[in-house]
């Protein structure tokens, strides 16, 4: 098989023959016109080739999607040819291992490719970790340089919240069907569209580092990304293109939950993380549009000149006739209305797979089901209504602080909710402590810390002494690893089996569990410690006044040590993996739908329709059942 | 591989269903990107708006009120098996979207070609021209690009039905883009006032 056969090798090529065209369309049509190729830039220090580069960009992302084949189905379509689908490789023929590199339908396909992209950029965005931690070892170093520094923070920021997206794509994706029973997603060709879309941000968001980068932390603000180096707009169009694969894979979450669940499962039936996973669809549908938006906004106003968040006005261009008017504060209002939301994107489908996994480790019911389905809905709706809390010295209206502290605070009620079911489950459980659960476990006391160094952020007060110091840093990592990376490598550990059909090394498994829950203990009080002394964000370097030098060398080593606890586990998932034994078909005993049929997953998951007959986590209580694989006894009349 | 088993969920009707969930799910999320526009043209206008023209806004406006009419009619006619009607319906519904989408970027923007033969924008308002003409070029360029899109998508519906596509029971394709038609008519119904109607108009140079 020819390594041009395969999706993604297409769709690199037809990413450069889209930006080659992209750019020398922009350069003819300006040629044409008679105008020189290159522009006046809109603002001092804007490169002369920029409109021609954005264009470029979105070009070769669509030429990557039309290489790549992810839309070959749909131009079928409107030229009237039939596309039937059928399940297996989309181009008969195909390897298996080839799928994986090609636009495939199968959500079980998707799903892995979501996990193993997730993990690439989680290994980026590491690798970055790991060399500005360095840099900030010890007090005044100048192992970077500090413009390459500001680079490093803002991709490893933007490039770890891609990663998040994807795992939280995988997560949703590979289970959500085999949970509810589907056959698969609602809409197929629409979901491999929303996978590949991100592989072209991806590869935008890597080469922004490439091409002078940008020194505007991850949030982008203006008036700094207005000014900031070419990198920036290359940053703006690789979320852009990864936010517009939110918005499509969650559409299809929530029509699969609502329309393809088997016979019998009502929605207070469905797994846990069905309900989390649902619950954050609804938050990536809605807002992730408004931070397209306001990058969109910062776009134009580069290349065209079109002034929303320019108080002065491009007071070079002579034409105007109305000048400025622009306000910053508006970017920061549609920023955060995703922005914020997006941290429940981020975490809501890892609380679910807590939820998820302690009544099986612990053999018990989940403690009070309802209550953390409803839990889930409560914290998407009041995280749209809490966005100003980062804003509270950005110099808004000094009425809307309170409001928007309240509301913060009220996300503690639902979070509070989660914790207790968590403790009420674990509690008198017969608990086996296997990898998935130690990291469950991991995942609940970190994601503490970063619930209980949240109020003070929230609280006007505190925070304005608090905010834009490593204690929300601090906070947010913390929140980060406890709602996400945790339970992301618990559901890791825990579906491998399911996926692959062989069982990892439990003693390696309890060796990154071992090193990296600690490191991170350490890693993220130390940041909300040095933070309480003195220590800015996105900061190079400090002085050595502080005396938080200390401090710093210890968050560095535990930083490293998390890393080296990661490549652990991808040499146990792997590479030991491969030659291990095969894993038991049902080796956690859980009842869940996707552990009731083989491992891997057959091409038709489901040979026959499953029924569901009972509660999902009624663990121990003698007589329950969740399912039944064979078809139920027809129903007599007169019954 | 080829004894693969087609599930239970195959049906027009079924599919259909979850194809209209979806669409809808669609306009919900493009909701919030129309509404971050119109937030911002209240954030940054507040109670004025740039003094414009009044006629050619008003008159696009008009047309495509209308179309949408038209394309009602298209989709009426195809659930009754008339297909010359559906055809002719779709083909004027087209040539209404694309006169009020010239109509914004050659009349209301203003692009036009000068003695030298060089692209040059209009008289009245720039996208340069401070808030007022981000906010009204941002506006109506987002949505004359969806105007654009449901042209085309329109253009595909008319060539599959002269093929034979599409019929009373089956047509979909013809639901969606109708209802996404009437979506982007609806958002202009909110936009043309925010734009036009809404505030004290502000002359050249304050």
């Amino acid at each position: 098989m020819s390594i041009f056969r395969l999706g993604l090798v297409r769709g690199l090529i037809g990413g450069l023959i889209g930006w080659a065209f992209g750019f020398a369309l922009v350069v003819g049509v300006r040629l044409a016109l008679g105008l020189t190729p290159q522009w006046r830039p809109m603002a001092p220090g804007l490169a002369a080739y920029e409109p021609a580069v954005v264009v470029a960009g979105i070009f070769f992302a669509i030429g990557f999607m039309l290489g790549a084949g992810t839309m070959t189905d749909w131009l079928k379509w409107a030229r009237g040819i039939p596309t039937p689908f059928h399940h297996g490789p989309r181009i008969p023929g195909t390897p298996e291992w080839a799928r994986y590199f090609s636009v495939d339908y199968s959500h079980k396909v998707i799903g892995v490719q979501y996990g193993v992209t997730g993990i690439f950029l989680l290994g980026v965005g590491g690798i970055l970790a790991m060399i500005f931690r360095l840099q900030l070892a010890q007090p005044e170093l100048n192992f970077v340089a500090h413009d390459v520094f500001n680079t490093m923070i803002s991709a490893h920021g933007m490039i770890m919240i891609g990663s998040i997206l994807l795992g939280v794509g995988a997560m949703s994706n590979y289970l959500v069907p085999l949970m509810i029973g589907a056959s698969d997603m609602a809409f197929p060709r629409l979901n491999a569209f929303a996978y590949w879309i991100n592989l072209p941000g991806a590869v935008l968001l890597i080469t922004a580092m490439f091409i002078g980068g940008w020194n505007t932390g991850w949030t982008g603000y203006p008036p700094l990304s207005a000014r900031a180096p070419l990198g920036v707009q290359y940053f703006f169009l690789g979320v852009f293109f990864i936010g517009l694969s939110s918005i499509l894979g969650s559409l299809n979450i929530i029509v699969t939950t609502l329309r393809m669940r088997a016979p019998g499962m009502t929605l207070f039936r469905m797994p846990i993380f069905v309900w989390a996973a649902f619950a954050t669809a609804i938050i990536q549908l809605t807002a992730t549009q408004l931070i397209g938006l306001s990058f969109l906004m910062v776009l134009v106003q580069r290349i065209l000149g079109m002034g929303f968040f320019d108080p002065r006005g491009p007071v070079w261009f002579e034409v105007d006739k109305w000048v400025g008017g622009g306000n910053p504060l508006l970017f920061q209002h549609l920023f955060w209305f995703y922005s914020h939301p997006a941290v429940y994107i981020f975490v809501l489908p890892g609380l679910g797979i807590i939820s998820e996994l302690l009544p099986v480790f612990a053999r018990k019911p989940l403690f009070g089901y309802k209550w953390i389905a409803m839990s889930s809905m409560a914290i998407a709706l009041v995280g749209f209504l809490v966005w100003a809390h980062h804003m509270f010295v950005s110099g808004m209206n000094n009425y809307l602080r309170v409001p928007f502290m309240f509301s913060t605070l009220l996300v503690a009620v639902p979070t509070g909710v989660k914790f207790f079911s968590w403790l009420g489950t674990l509690w008198g459980g017969r608990i086996e402590f296997k990898t998935p659960l130690l990291f469950s476990l991991s995942a609940i006391s970190v994601f503490l810390i970063g619930g209980l160094t949240g109020p003070p952020l929230a609280t006007v007060t505190t925070d304005l002494n608090l905010t834009d110091t490593y204690y929300v840093v601090g906070h947010f990592h913390a929140t980060m690893f406890g709602g996400f990376v945790f339970p992301f490598f618990a559901a890791l550990y825990y579906w491998y089996p399911k996926a692959t059909g062989r069982m990892y090394s439990e003693r390696l498994g309890q060796l990154h569990f071992a090193l990296m829950t600690p490191a991170f203990w350490v890693m993220s009080l130390g940041q909300v410690y040095v933070g309480m002394h003195g220590m800015r964000r996105r900061v190079a370097t400090y002085e050595e006044a502080l005396g938080i030098g200390t401090g710093q060398l210890l968050i560095t080593i535990a930083g490293f040590v998390i890393f080296i606890s990661v490549l652990i586990m991808l040499y146990n998932l792997a590479v030991y993996a491969r030659r291990a034994p095969k894993a038991a078909a049902n080796p956690w005993r859980s009842r869940g739908l996707e552990w009731q049929i083989p491992s891997p997953v057959p091409e038709v998951s489901f040979a026959t329709t499953p029924f569901v007959v009972g509660e999902p986590y009624d663990y121990g209580l003698p007589g329950s059942r969740y399912v039944q694989m064979a078809p139920l006894p027809a129903m007599t009349g007169g019954d | 591989m080829a004894a693969l088993t087609e599930t239970h969920h195959e049906s027009y009707a079924w599919k259909s269903q979850n194809n209209r969930l979806g669409m809808w799910l669609f306009f919900i999320s493009e909701s919030f990107l129309f509404g971050g526009l119109l937030v911002s043209r209240f954030f940054l206008w507040g109670g004025t708006r740039p003094d414009l023209p009044q006629l050619v806004p008003l008159i696009i406006t008009v047309v495509l009120l209308l179309s949408s009419f038209y394309m009602n009619r298209a989709e009426v006619a195809i659930a009754h098996d008339d297909r010359r009607t559906f055809l002719r319906s779709l083909l004027i519904t087209a040539l209404l979207g694309t006169i009020f989408f010239l109509g914004v970027l050659f009349v209301e923007w203003g692009f036009s070609f000068n003695e030298q033969g060089k692209l040059v924008l209009g008289n009245h308002i720039h996208p340069t021209d401070g808030v007022y003409g981000a906010v009204l070029y941002g506006m109506t360029g987002m949505h004359a690009l969806h105007v654009l899109s449901g042209v085309i998508l329109i253009l595909i519906l008319w060539n599959l039905g002269r093929k034979g596509h599409f019929s009373a029971k089956e047509h979909f394709g013809v639901e969606a883009t109708a209802i996404y038609w009437h979506y982007v008519d609806l958002v202009w119904v909110v936009f043309y006032p925010a734009l036009y109607l809404i505030g004290t108009p502000v002359a050249h140079g304050h």
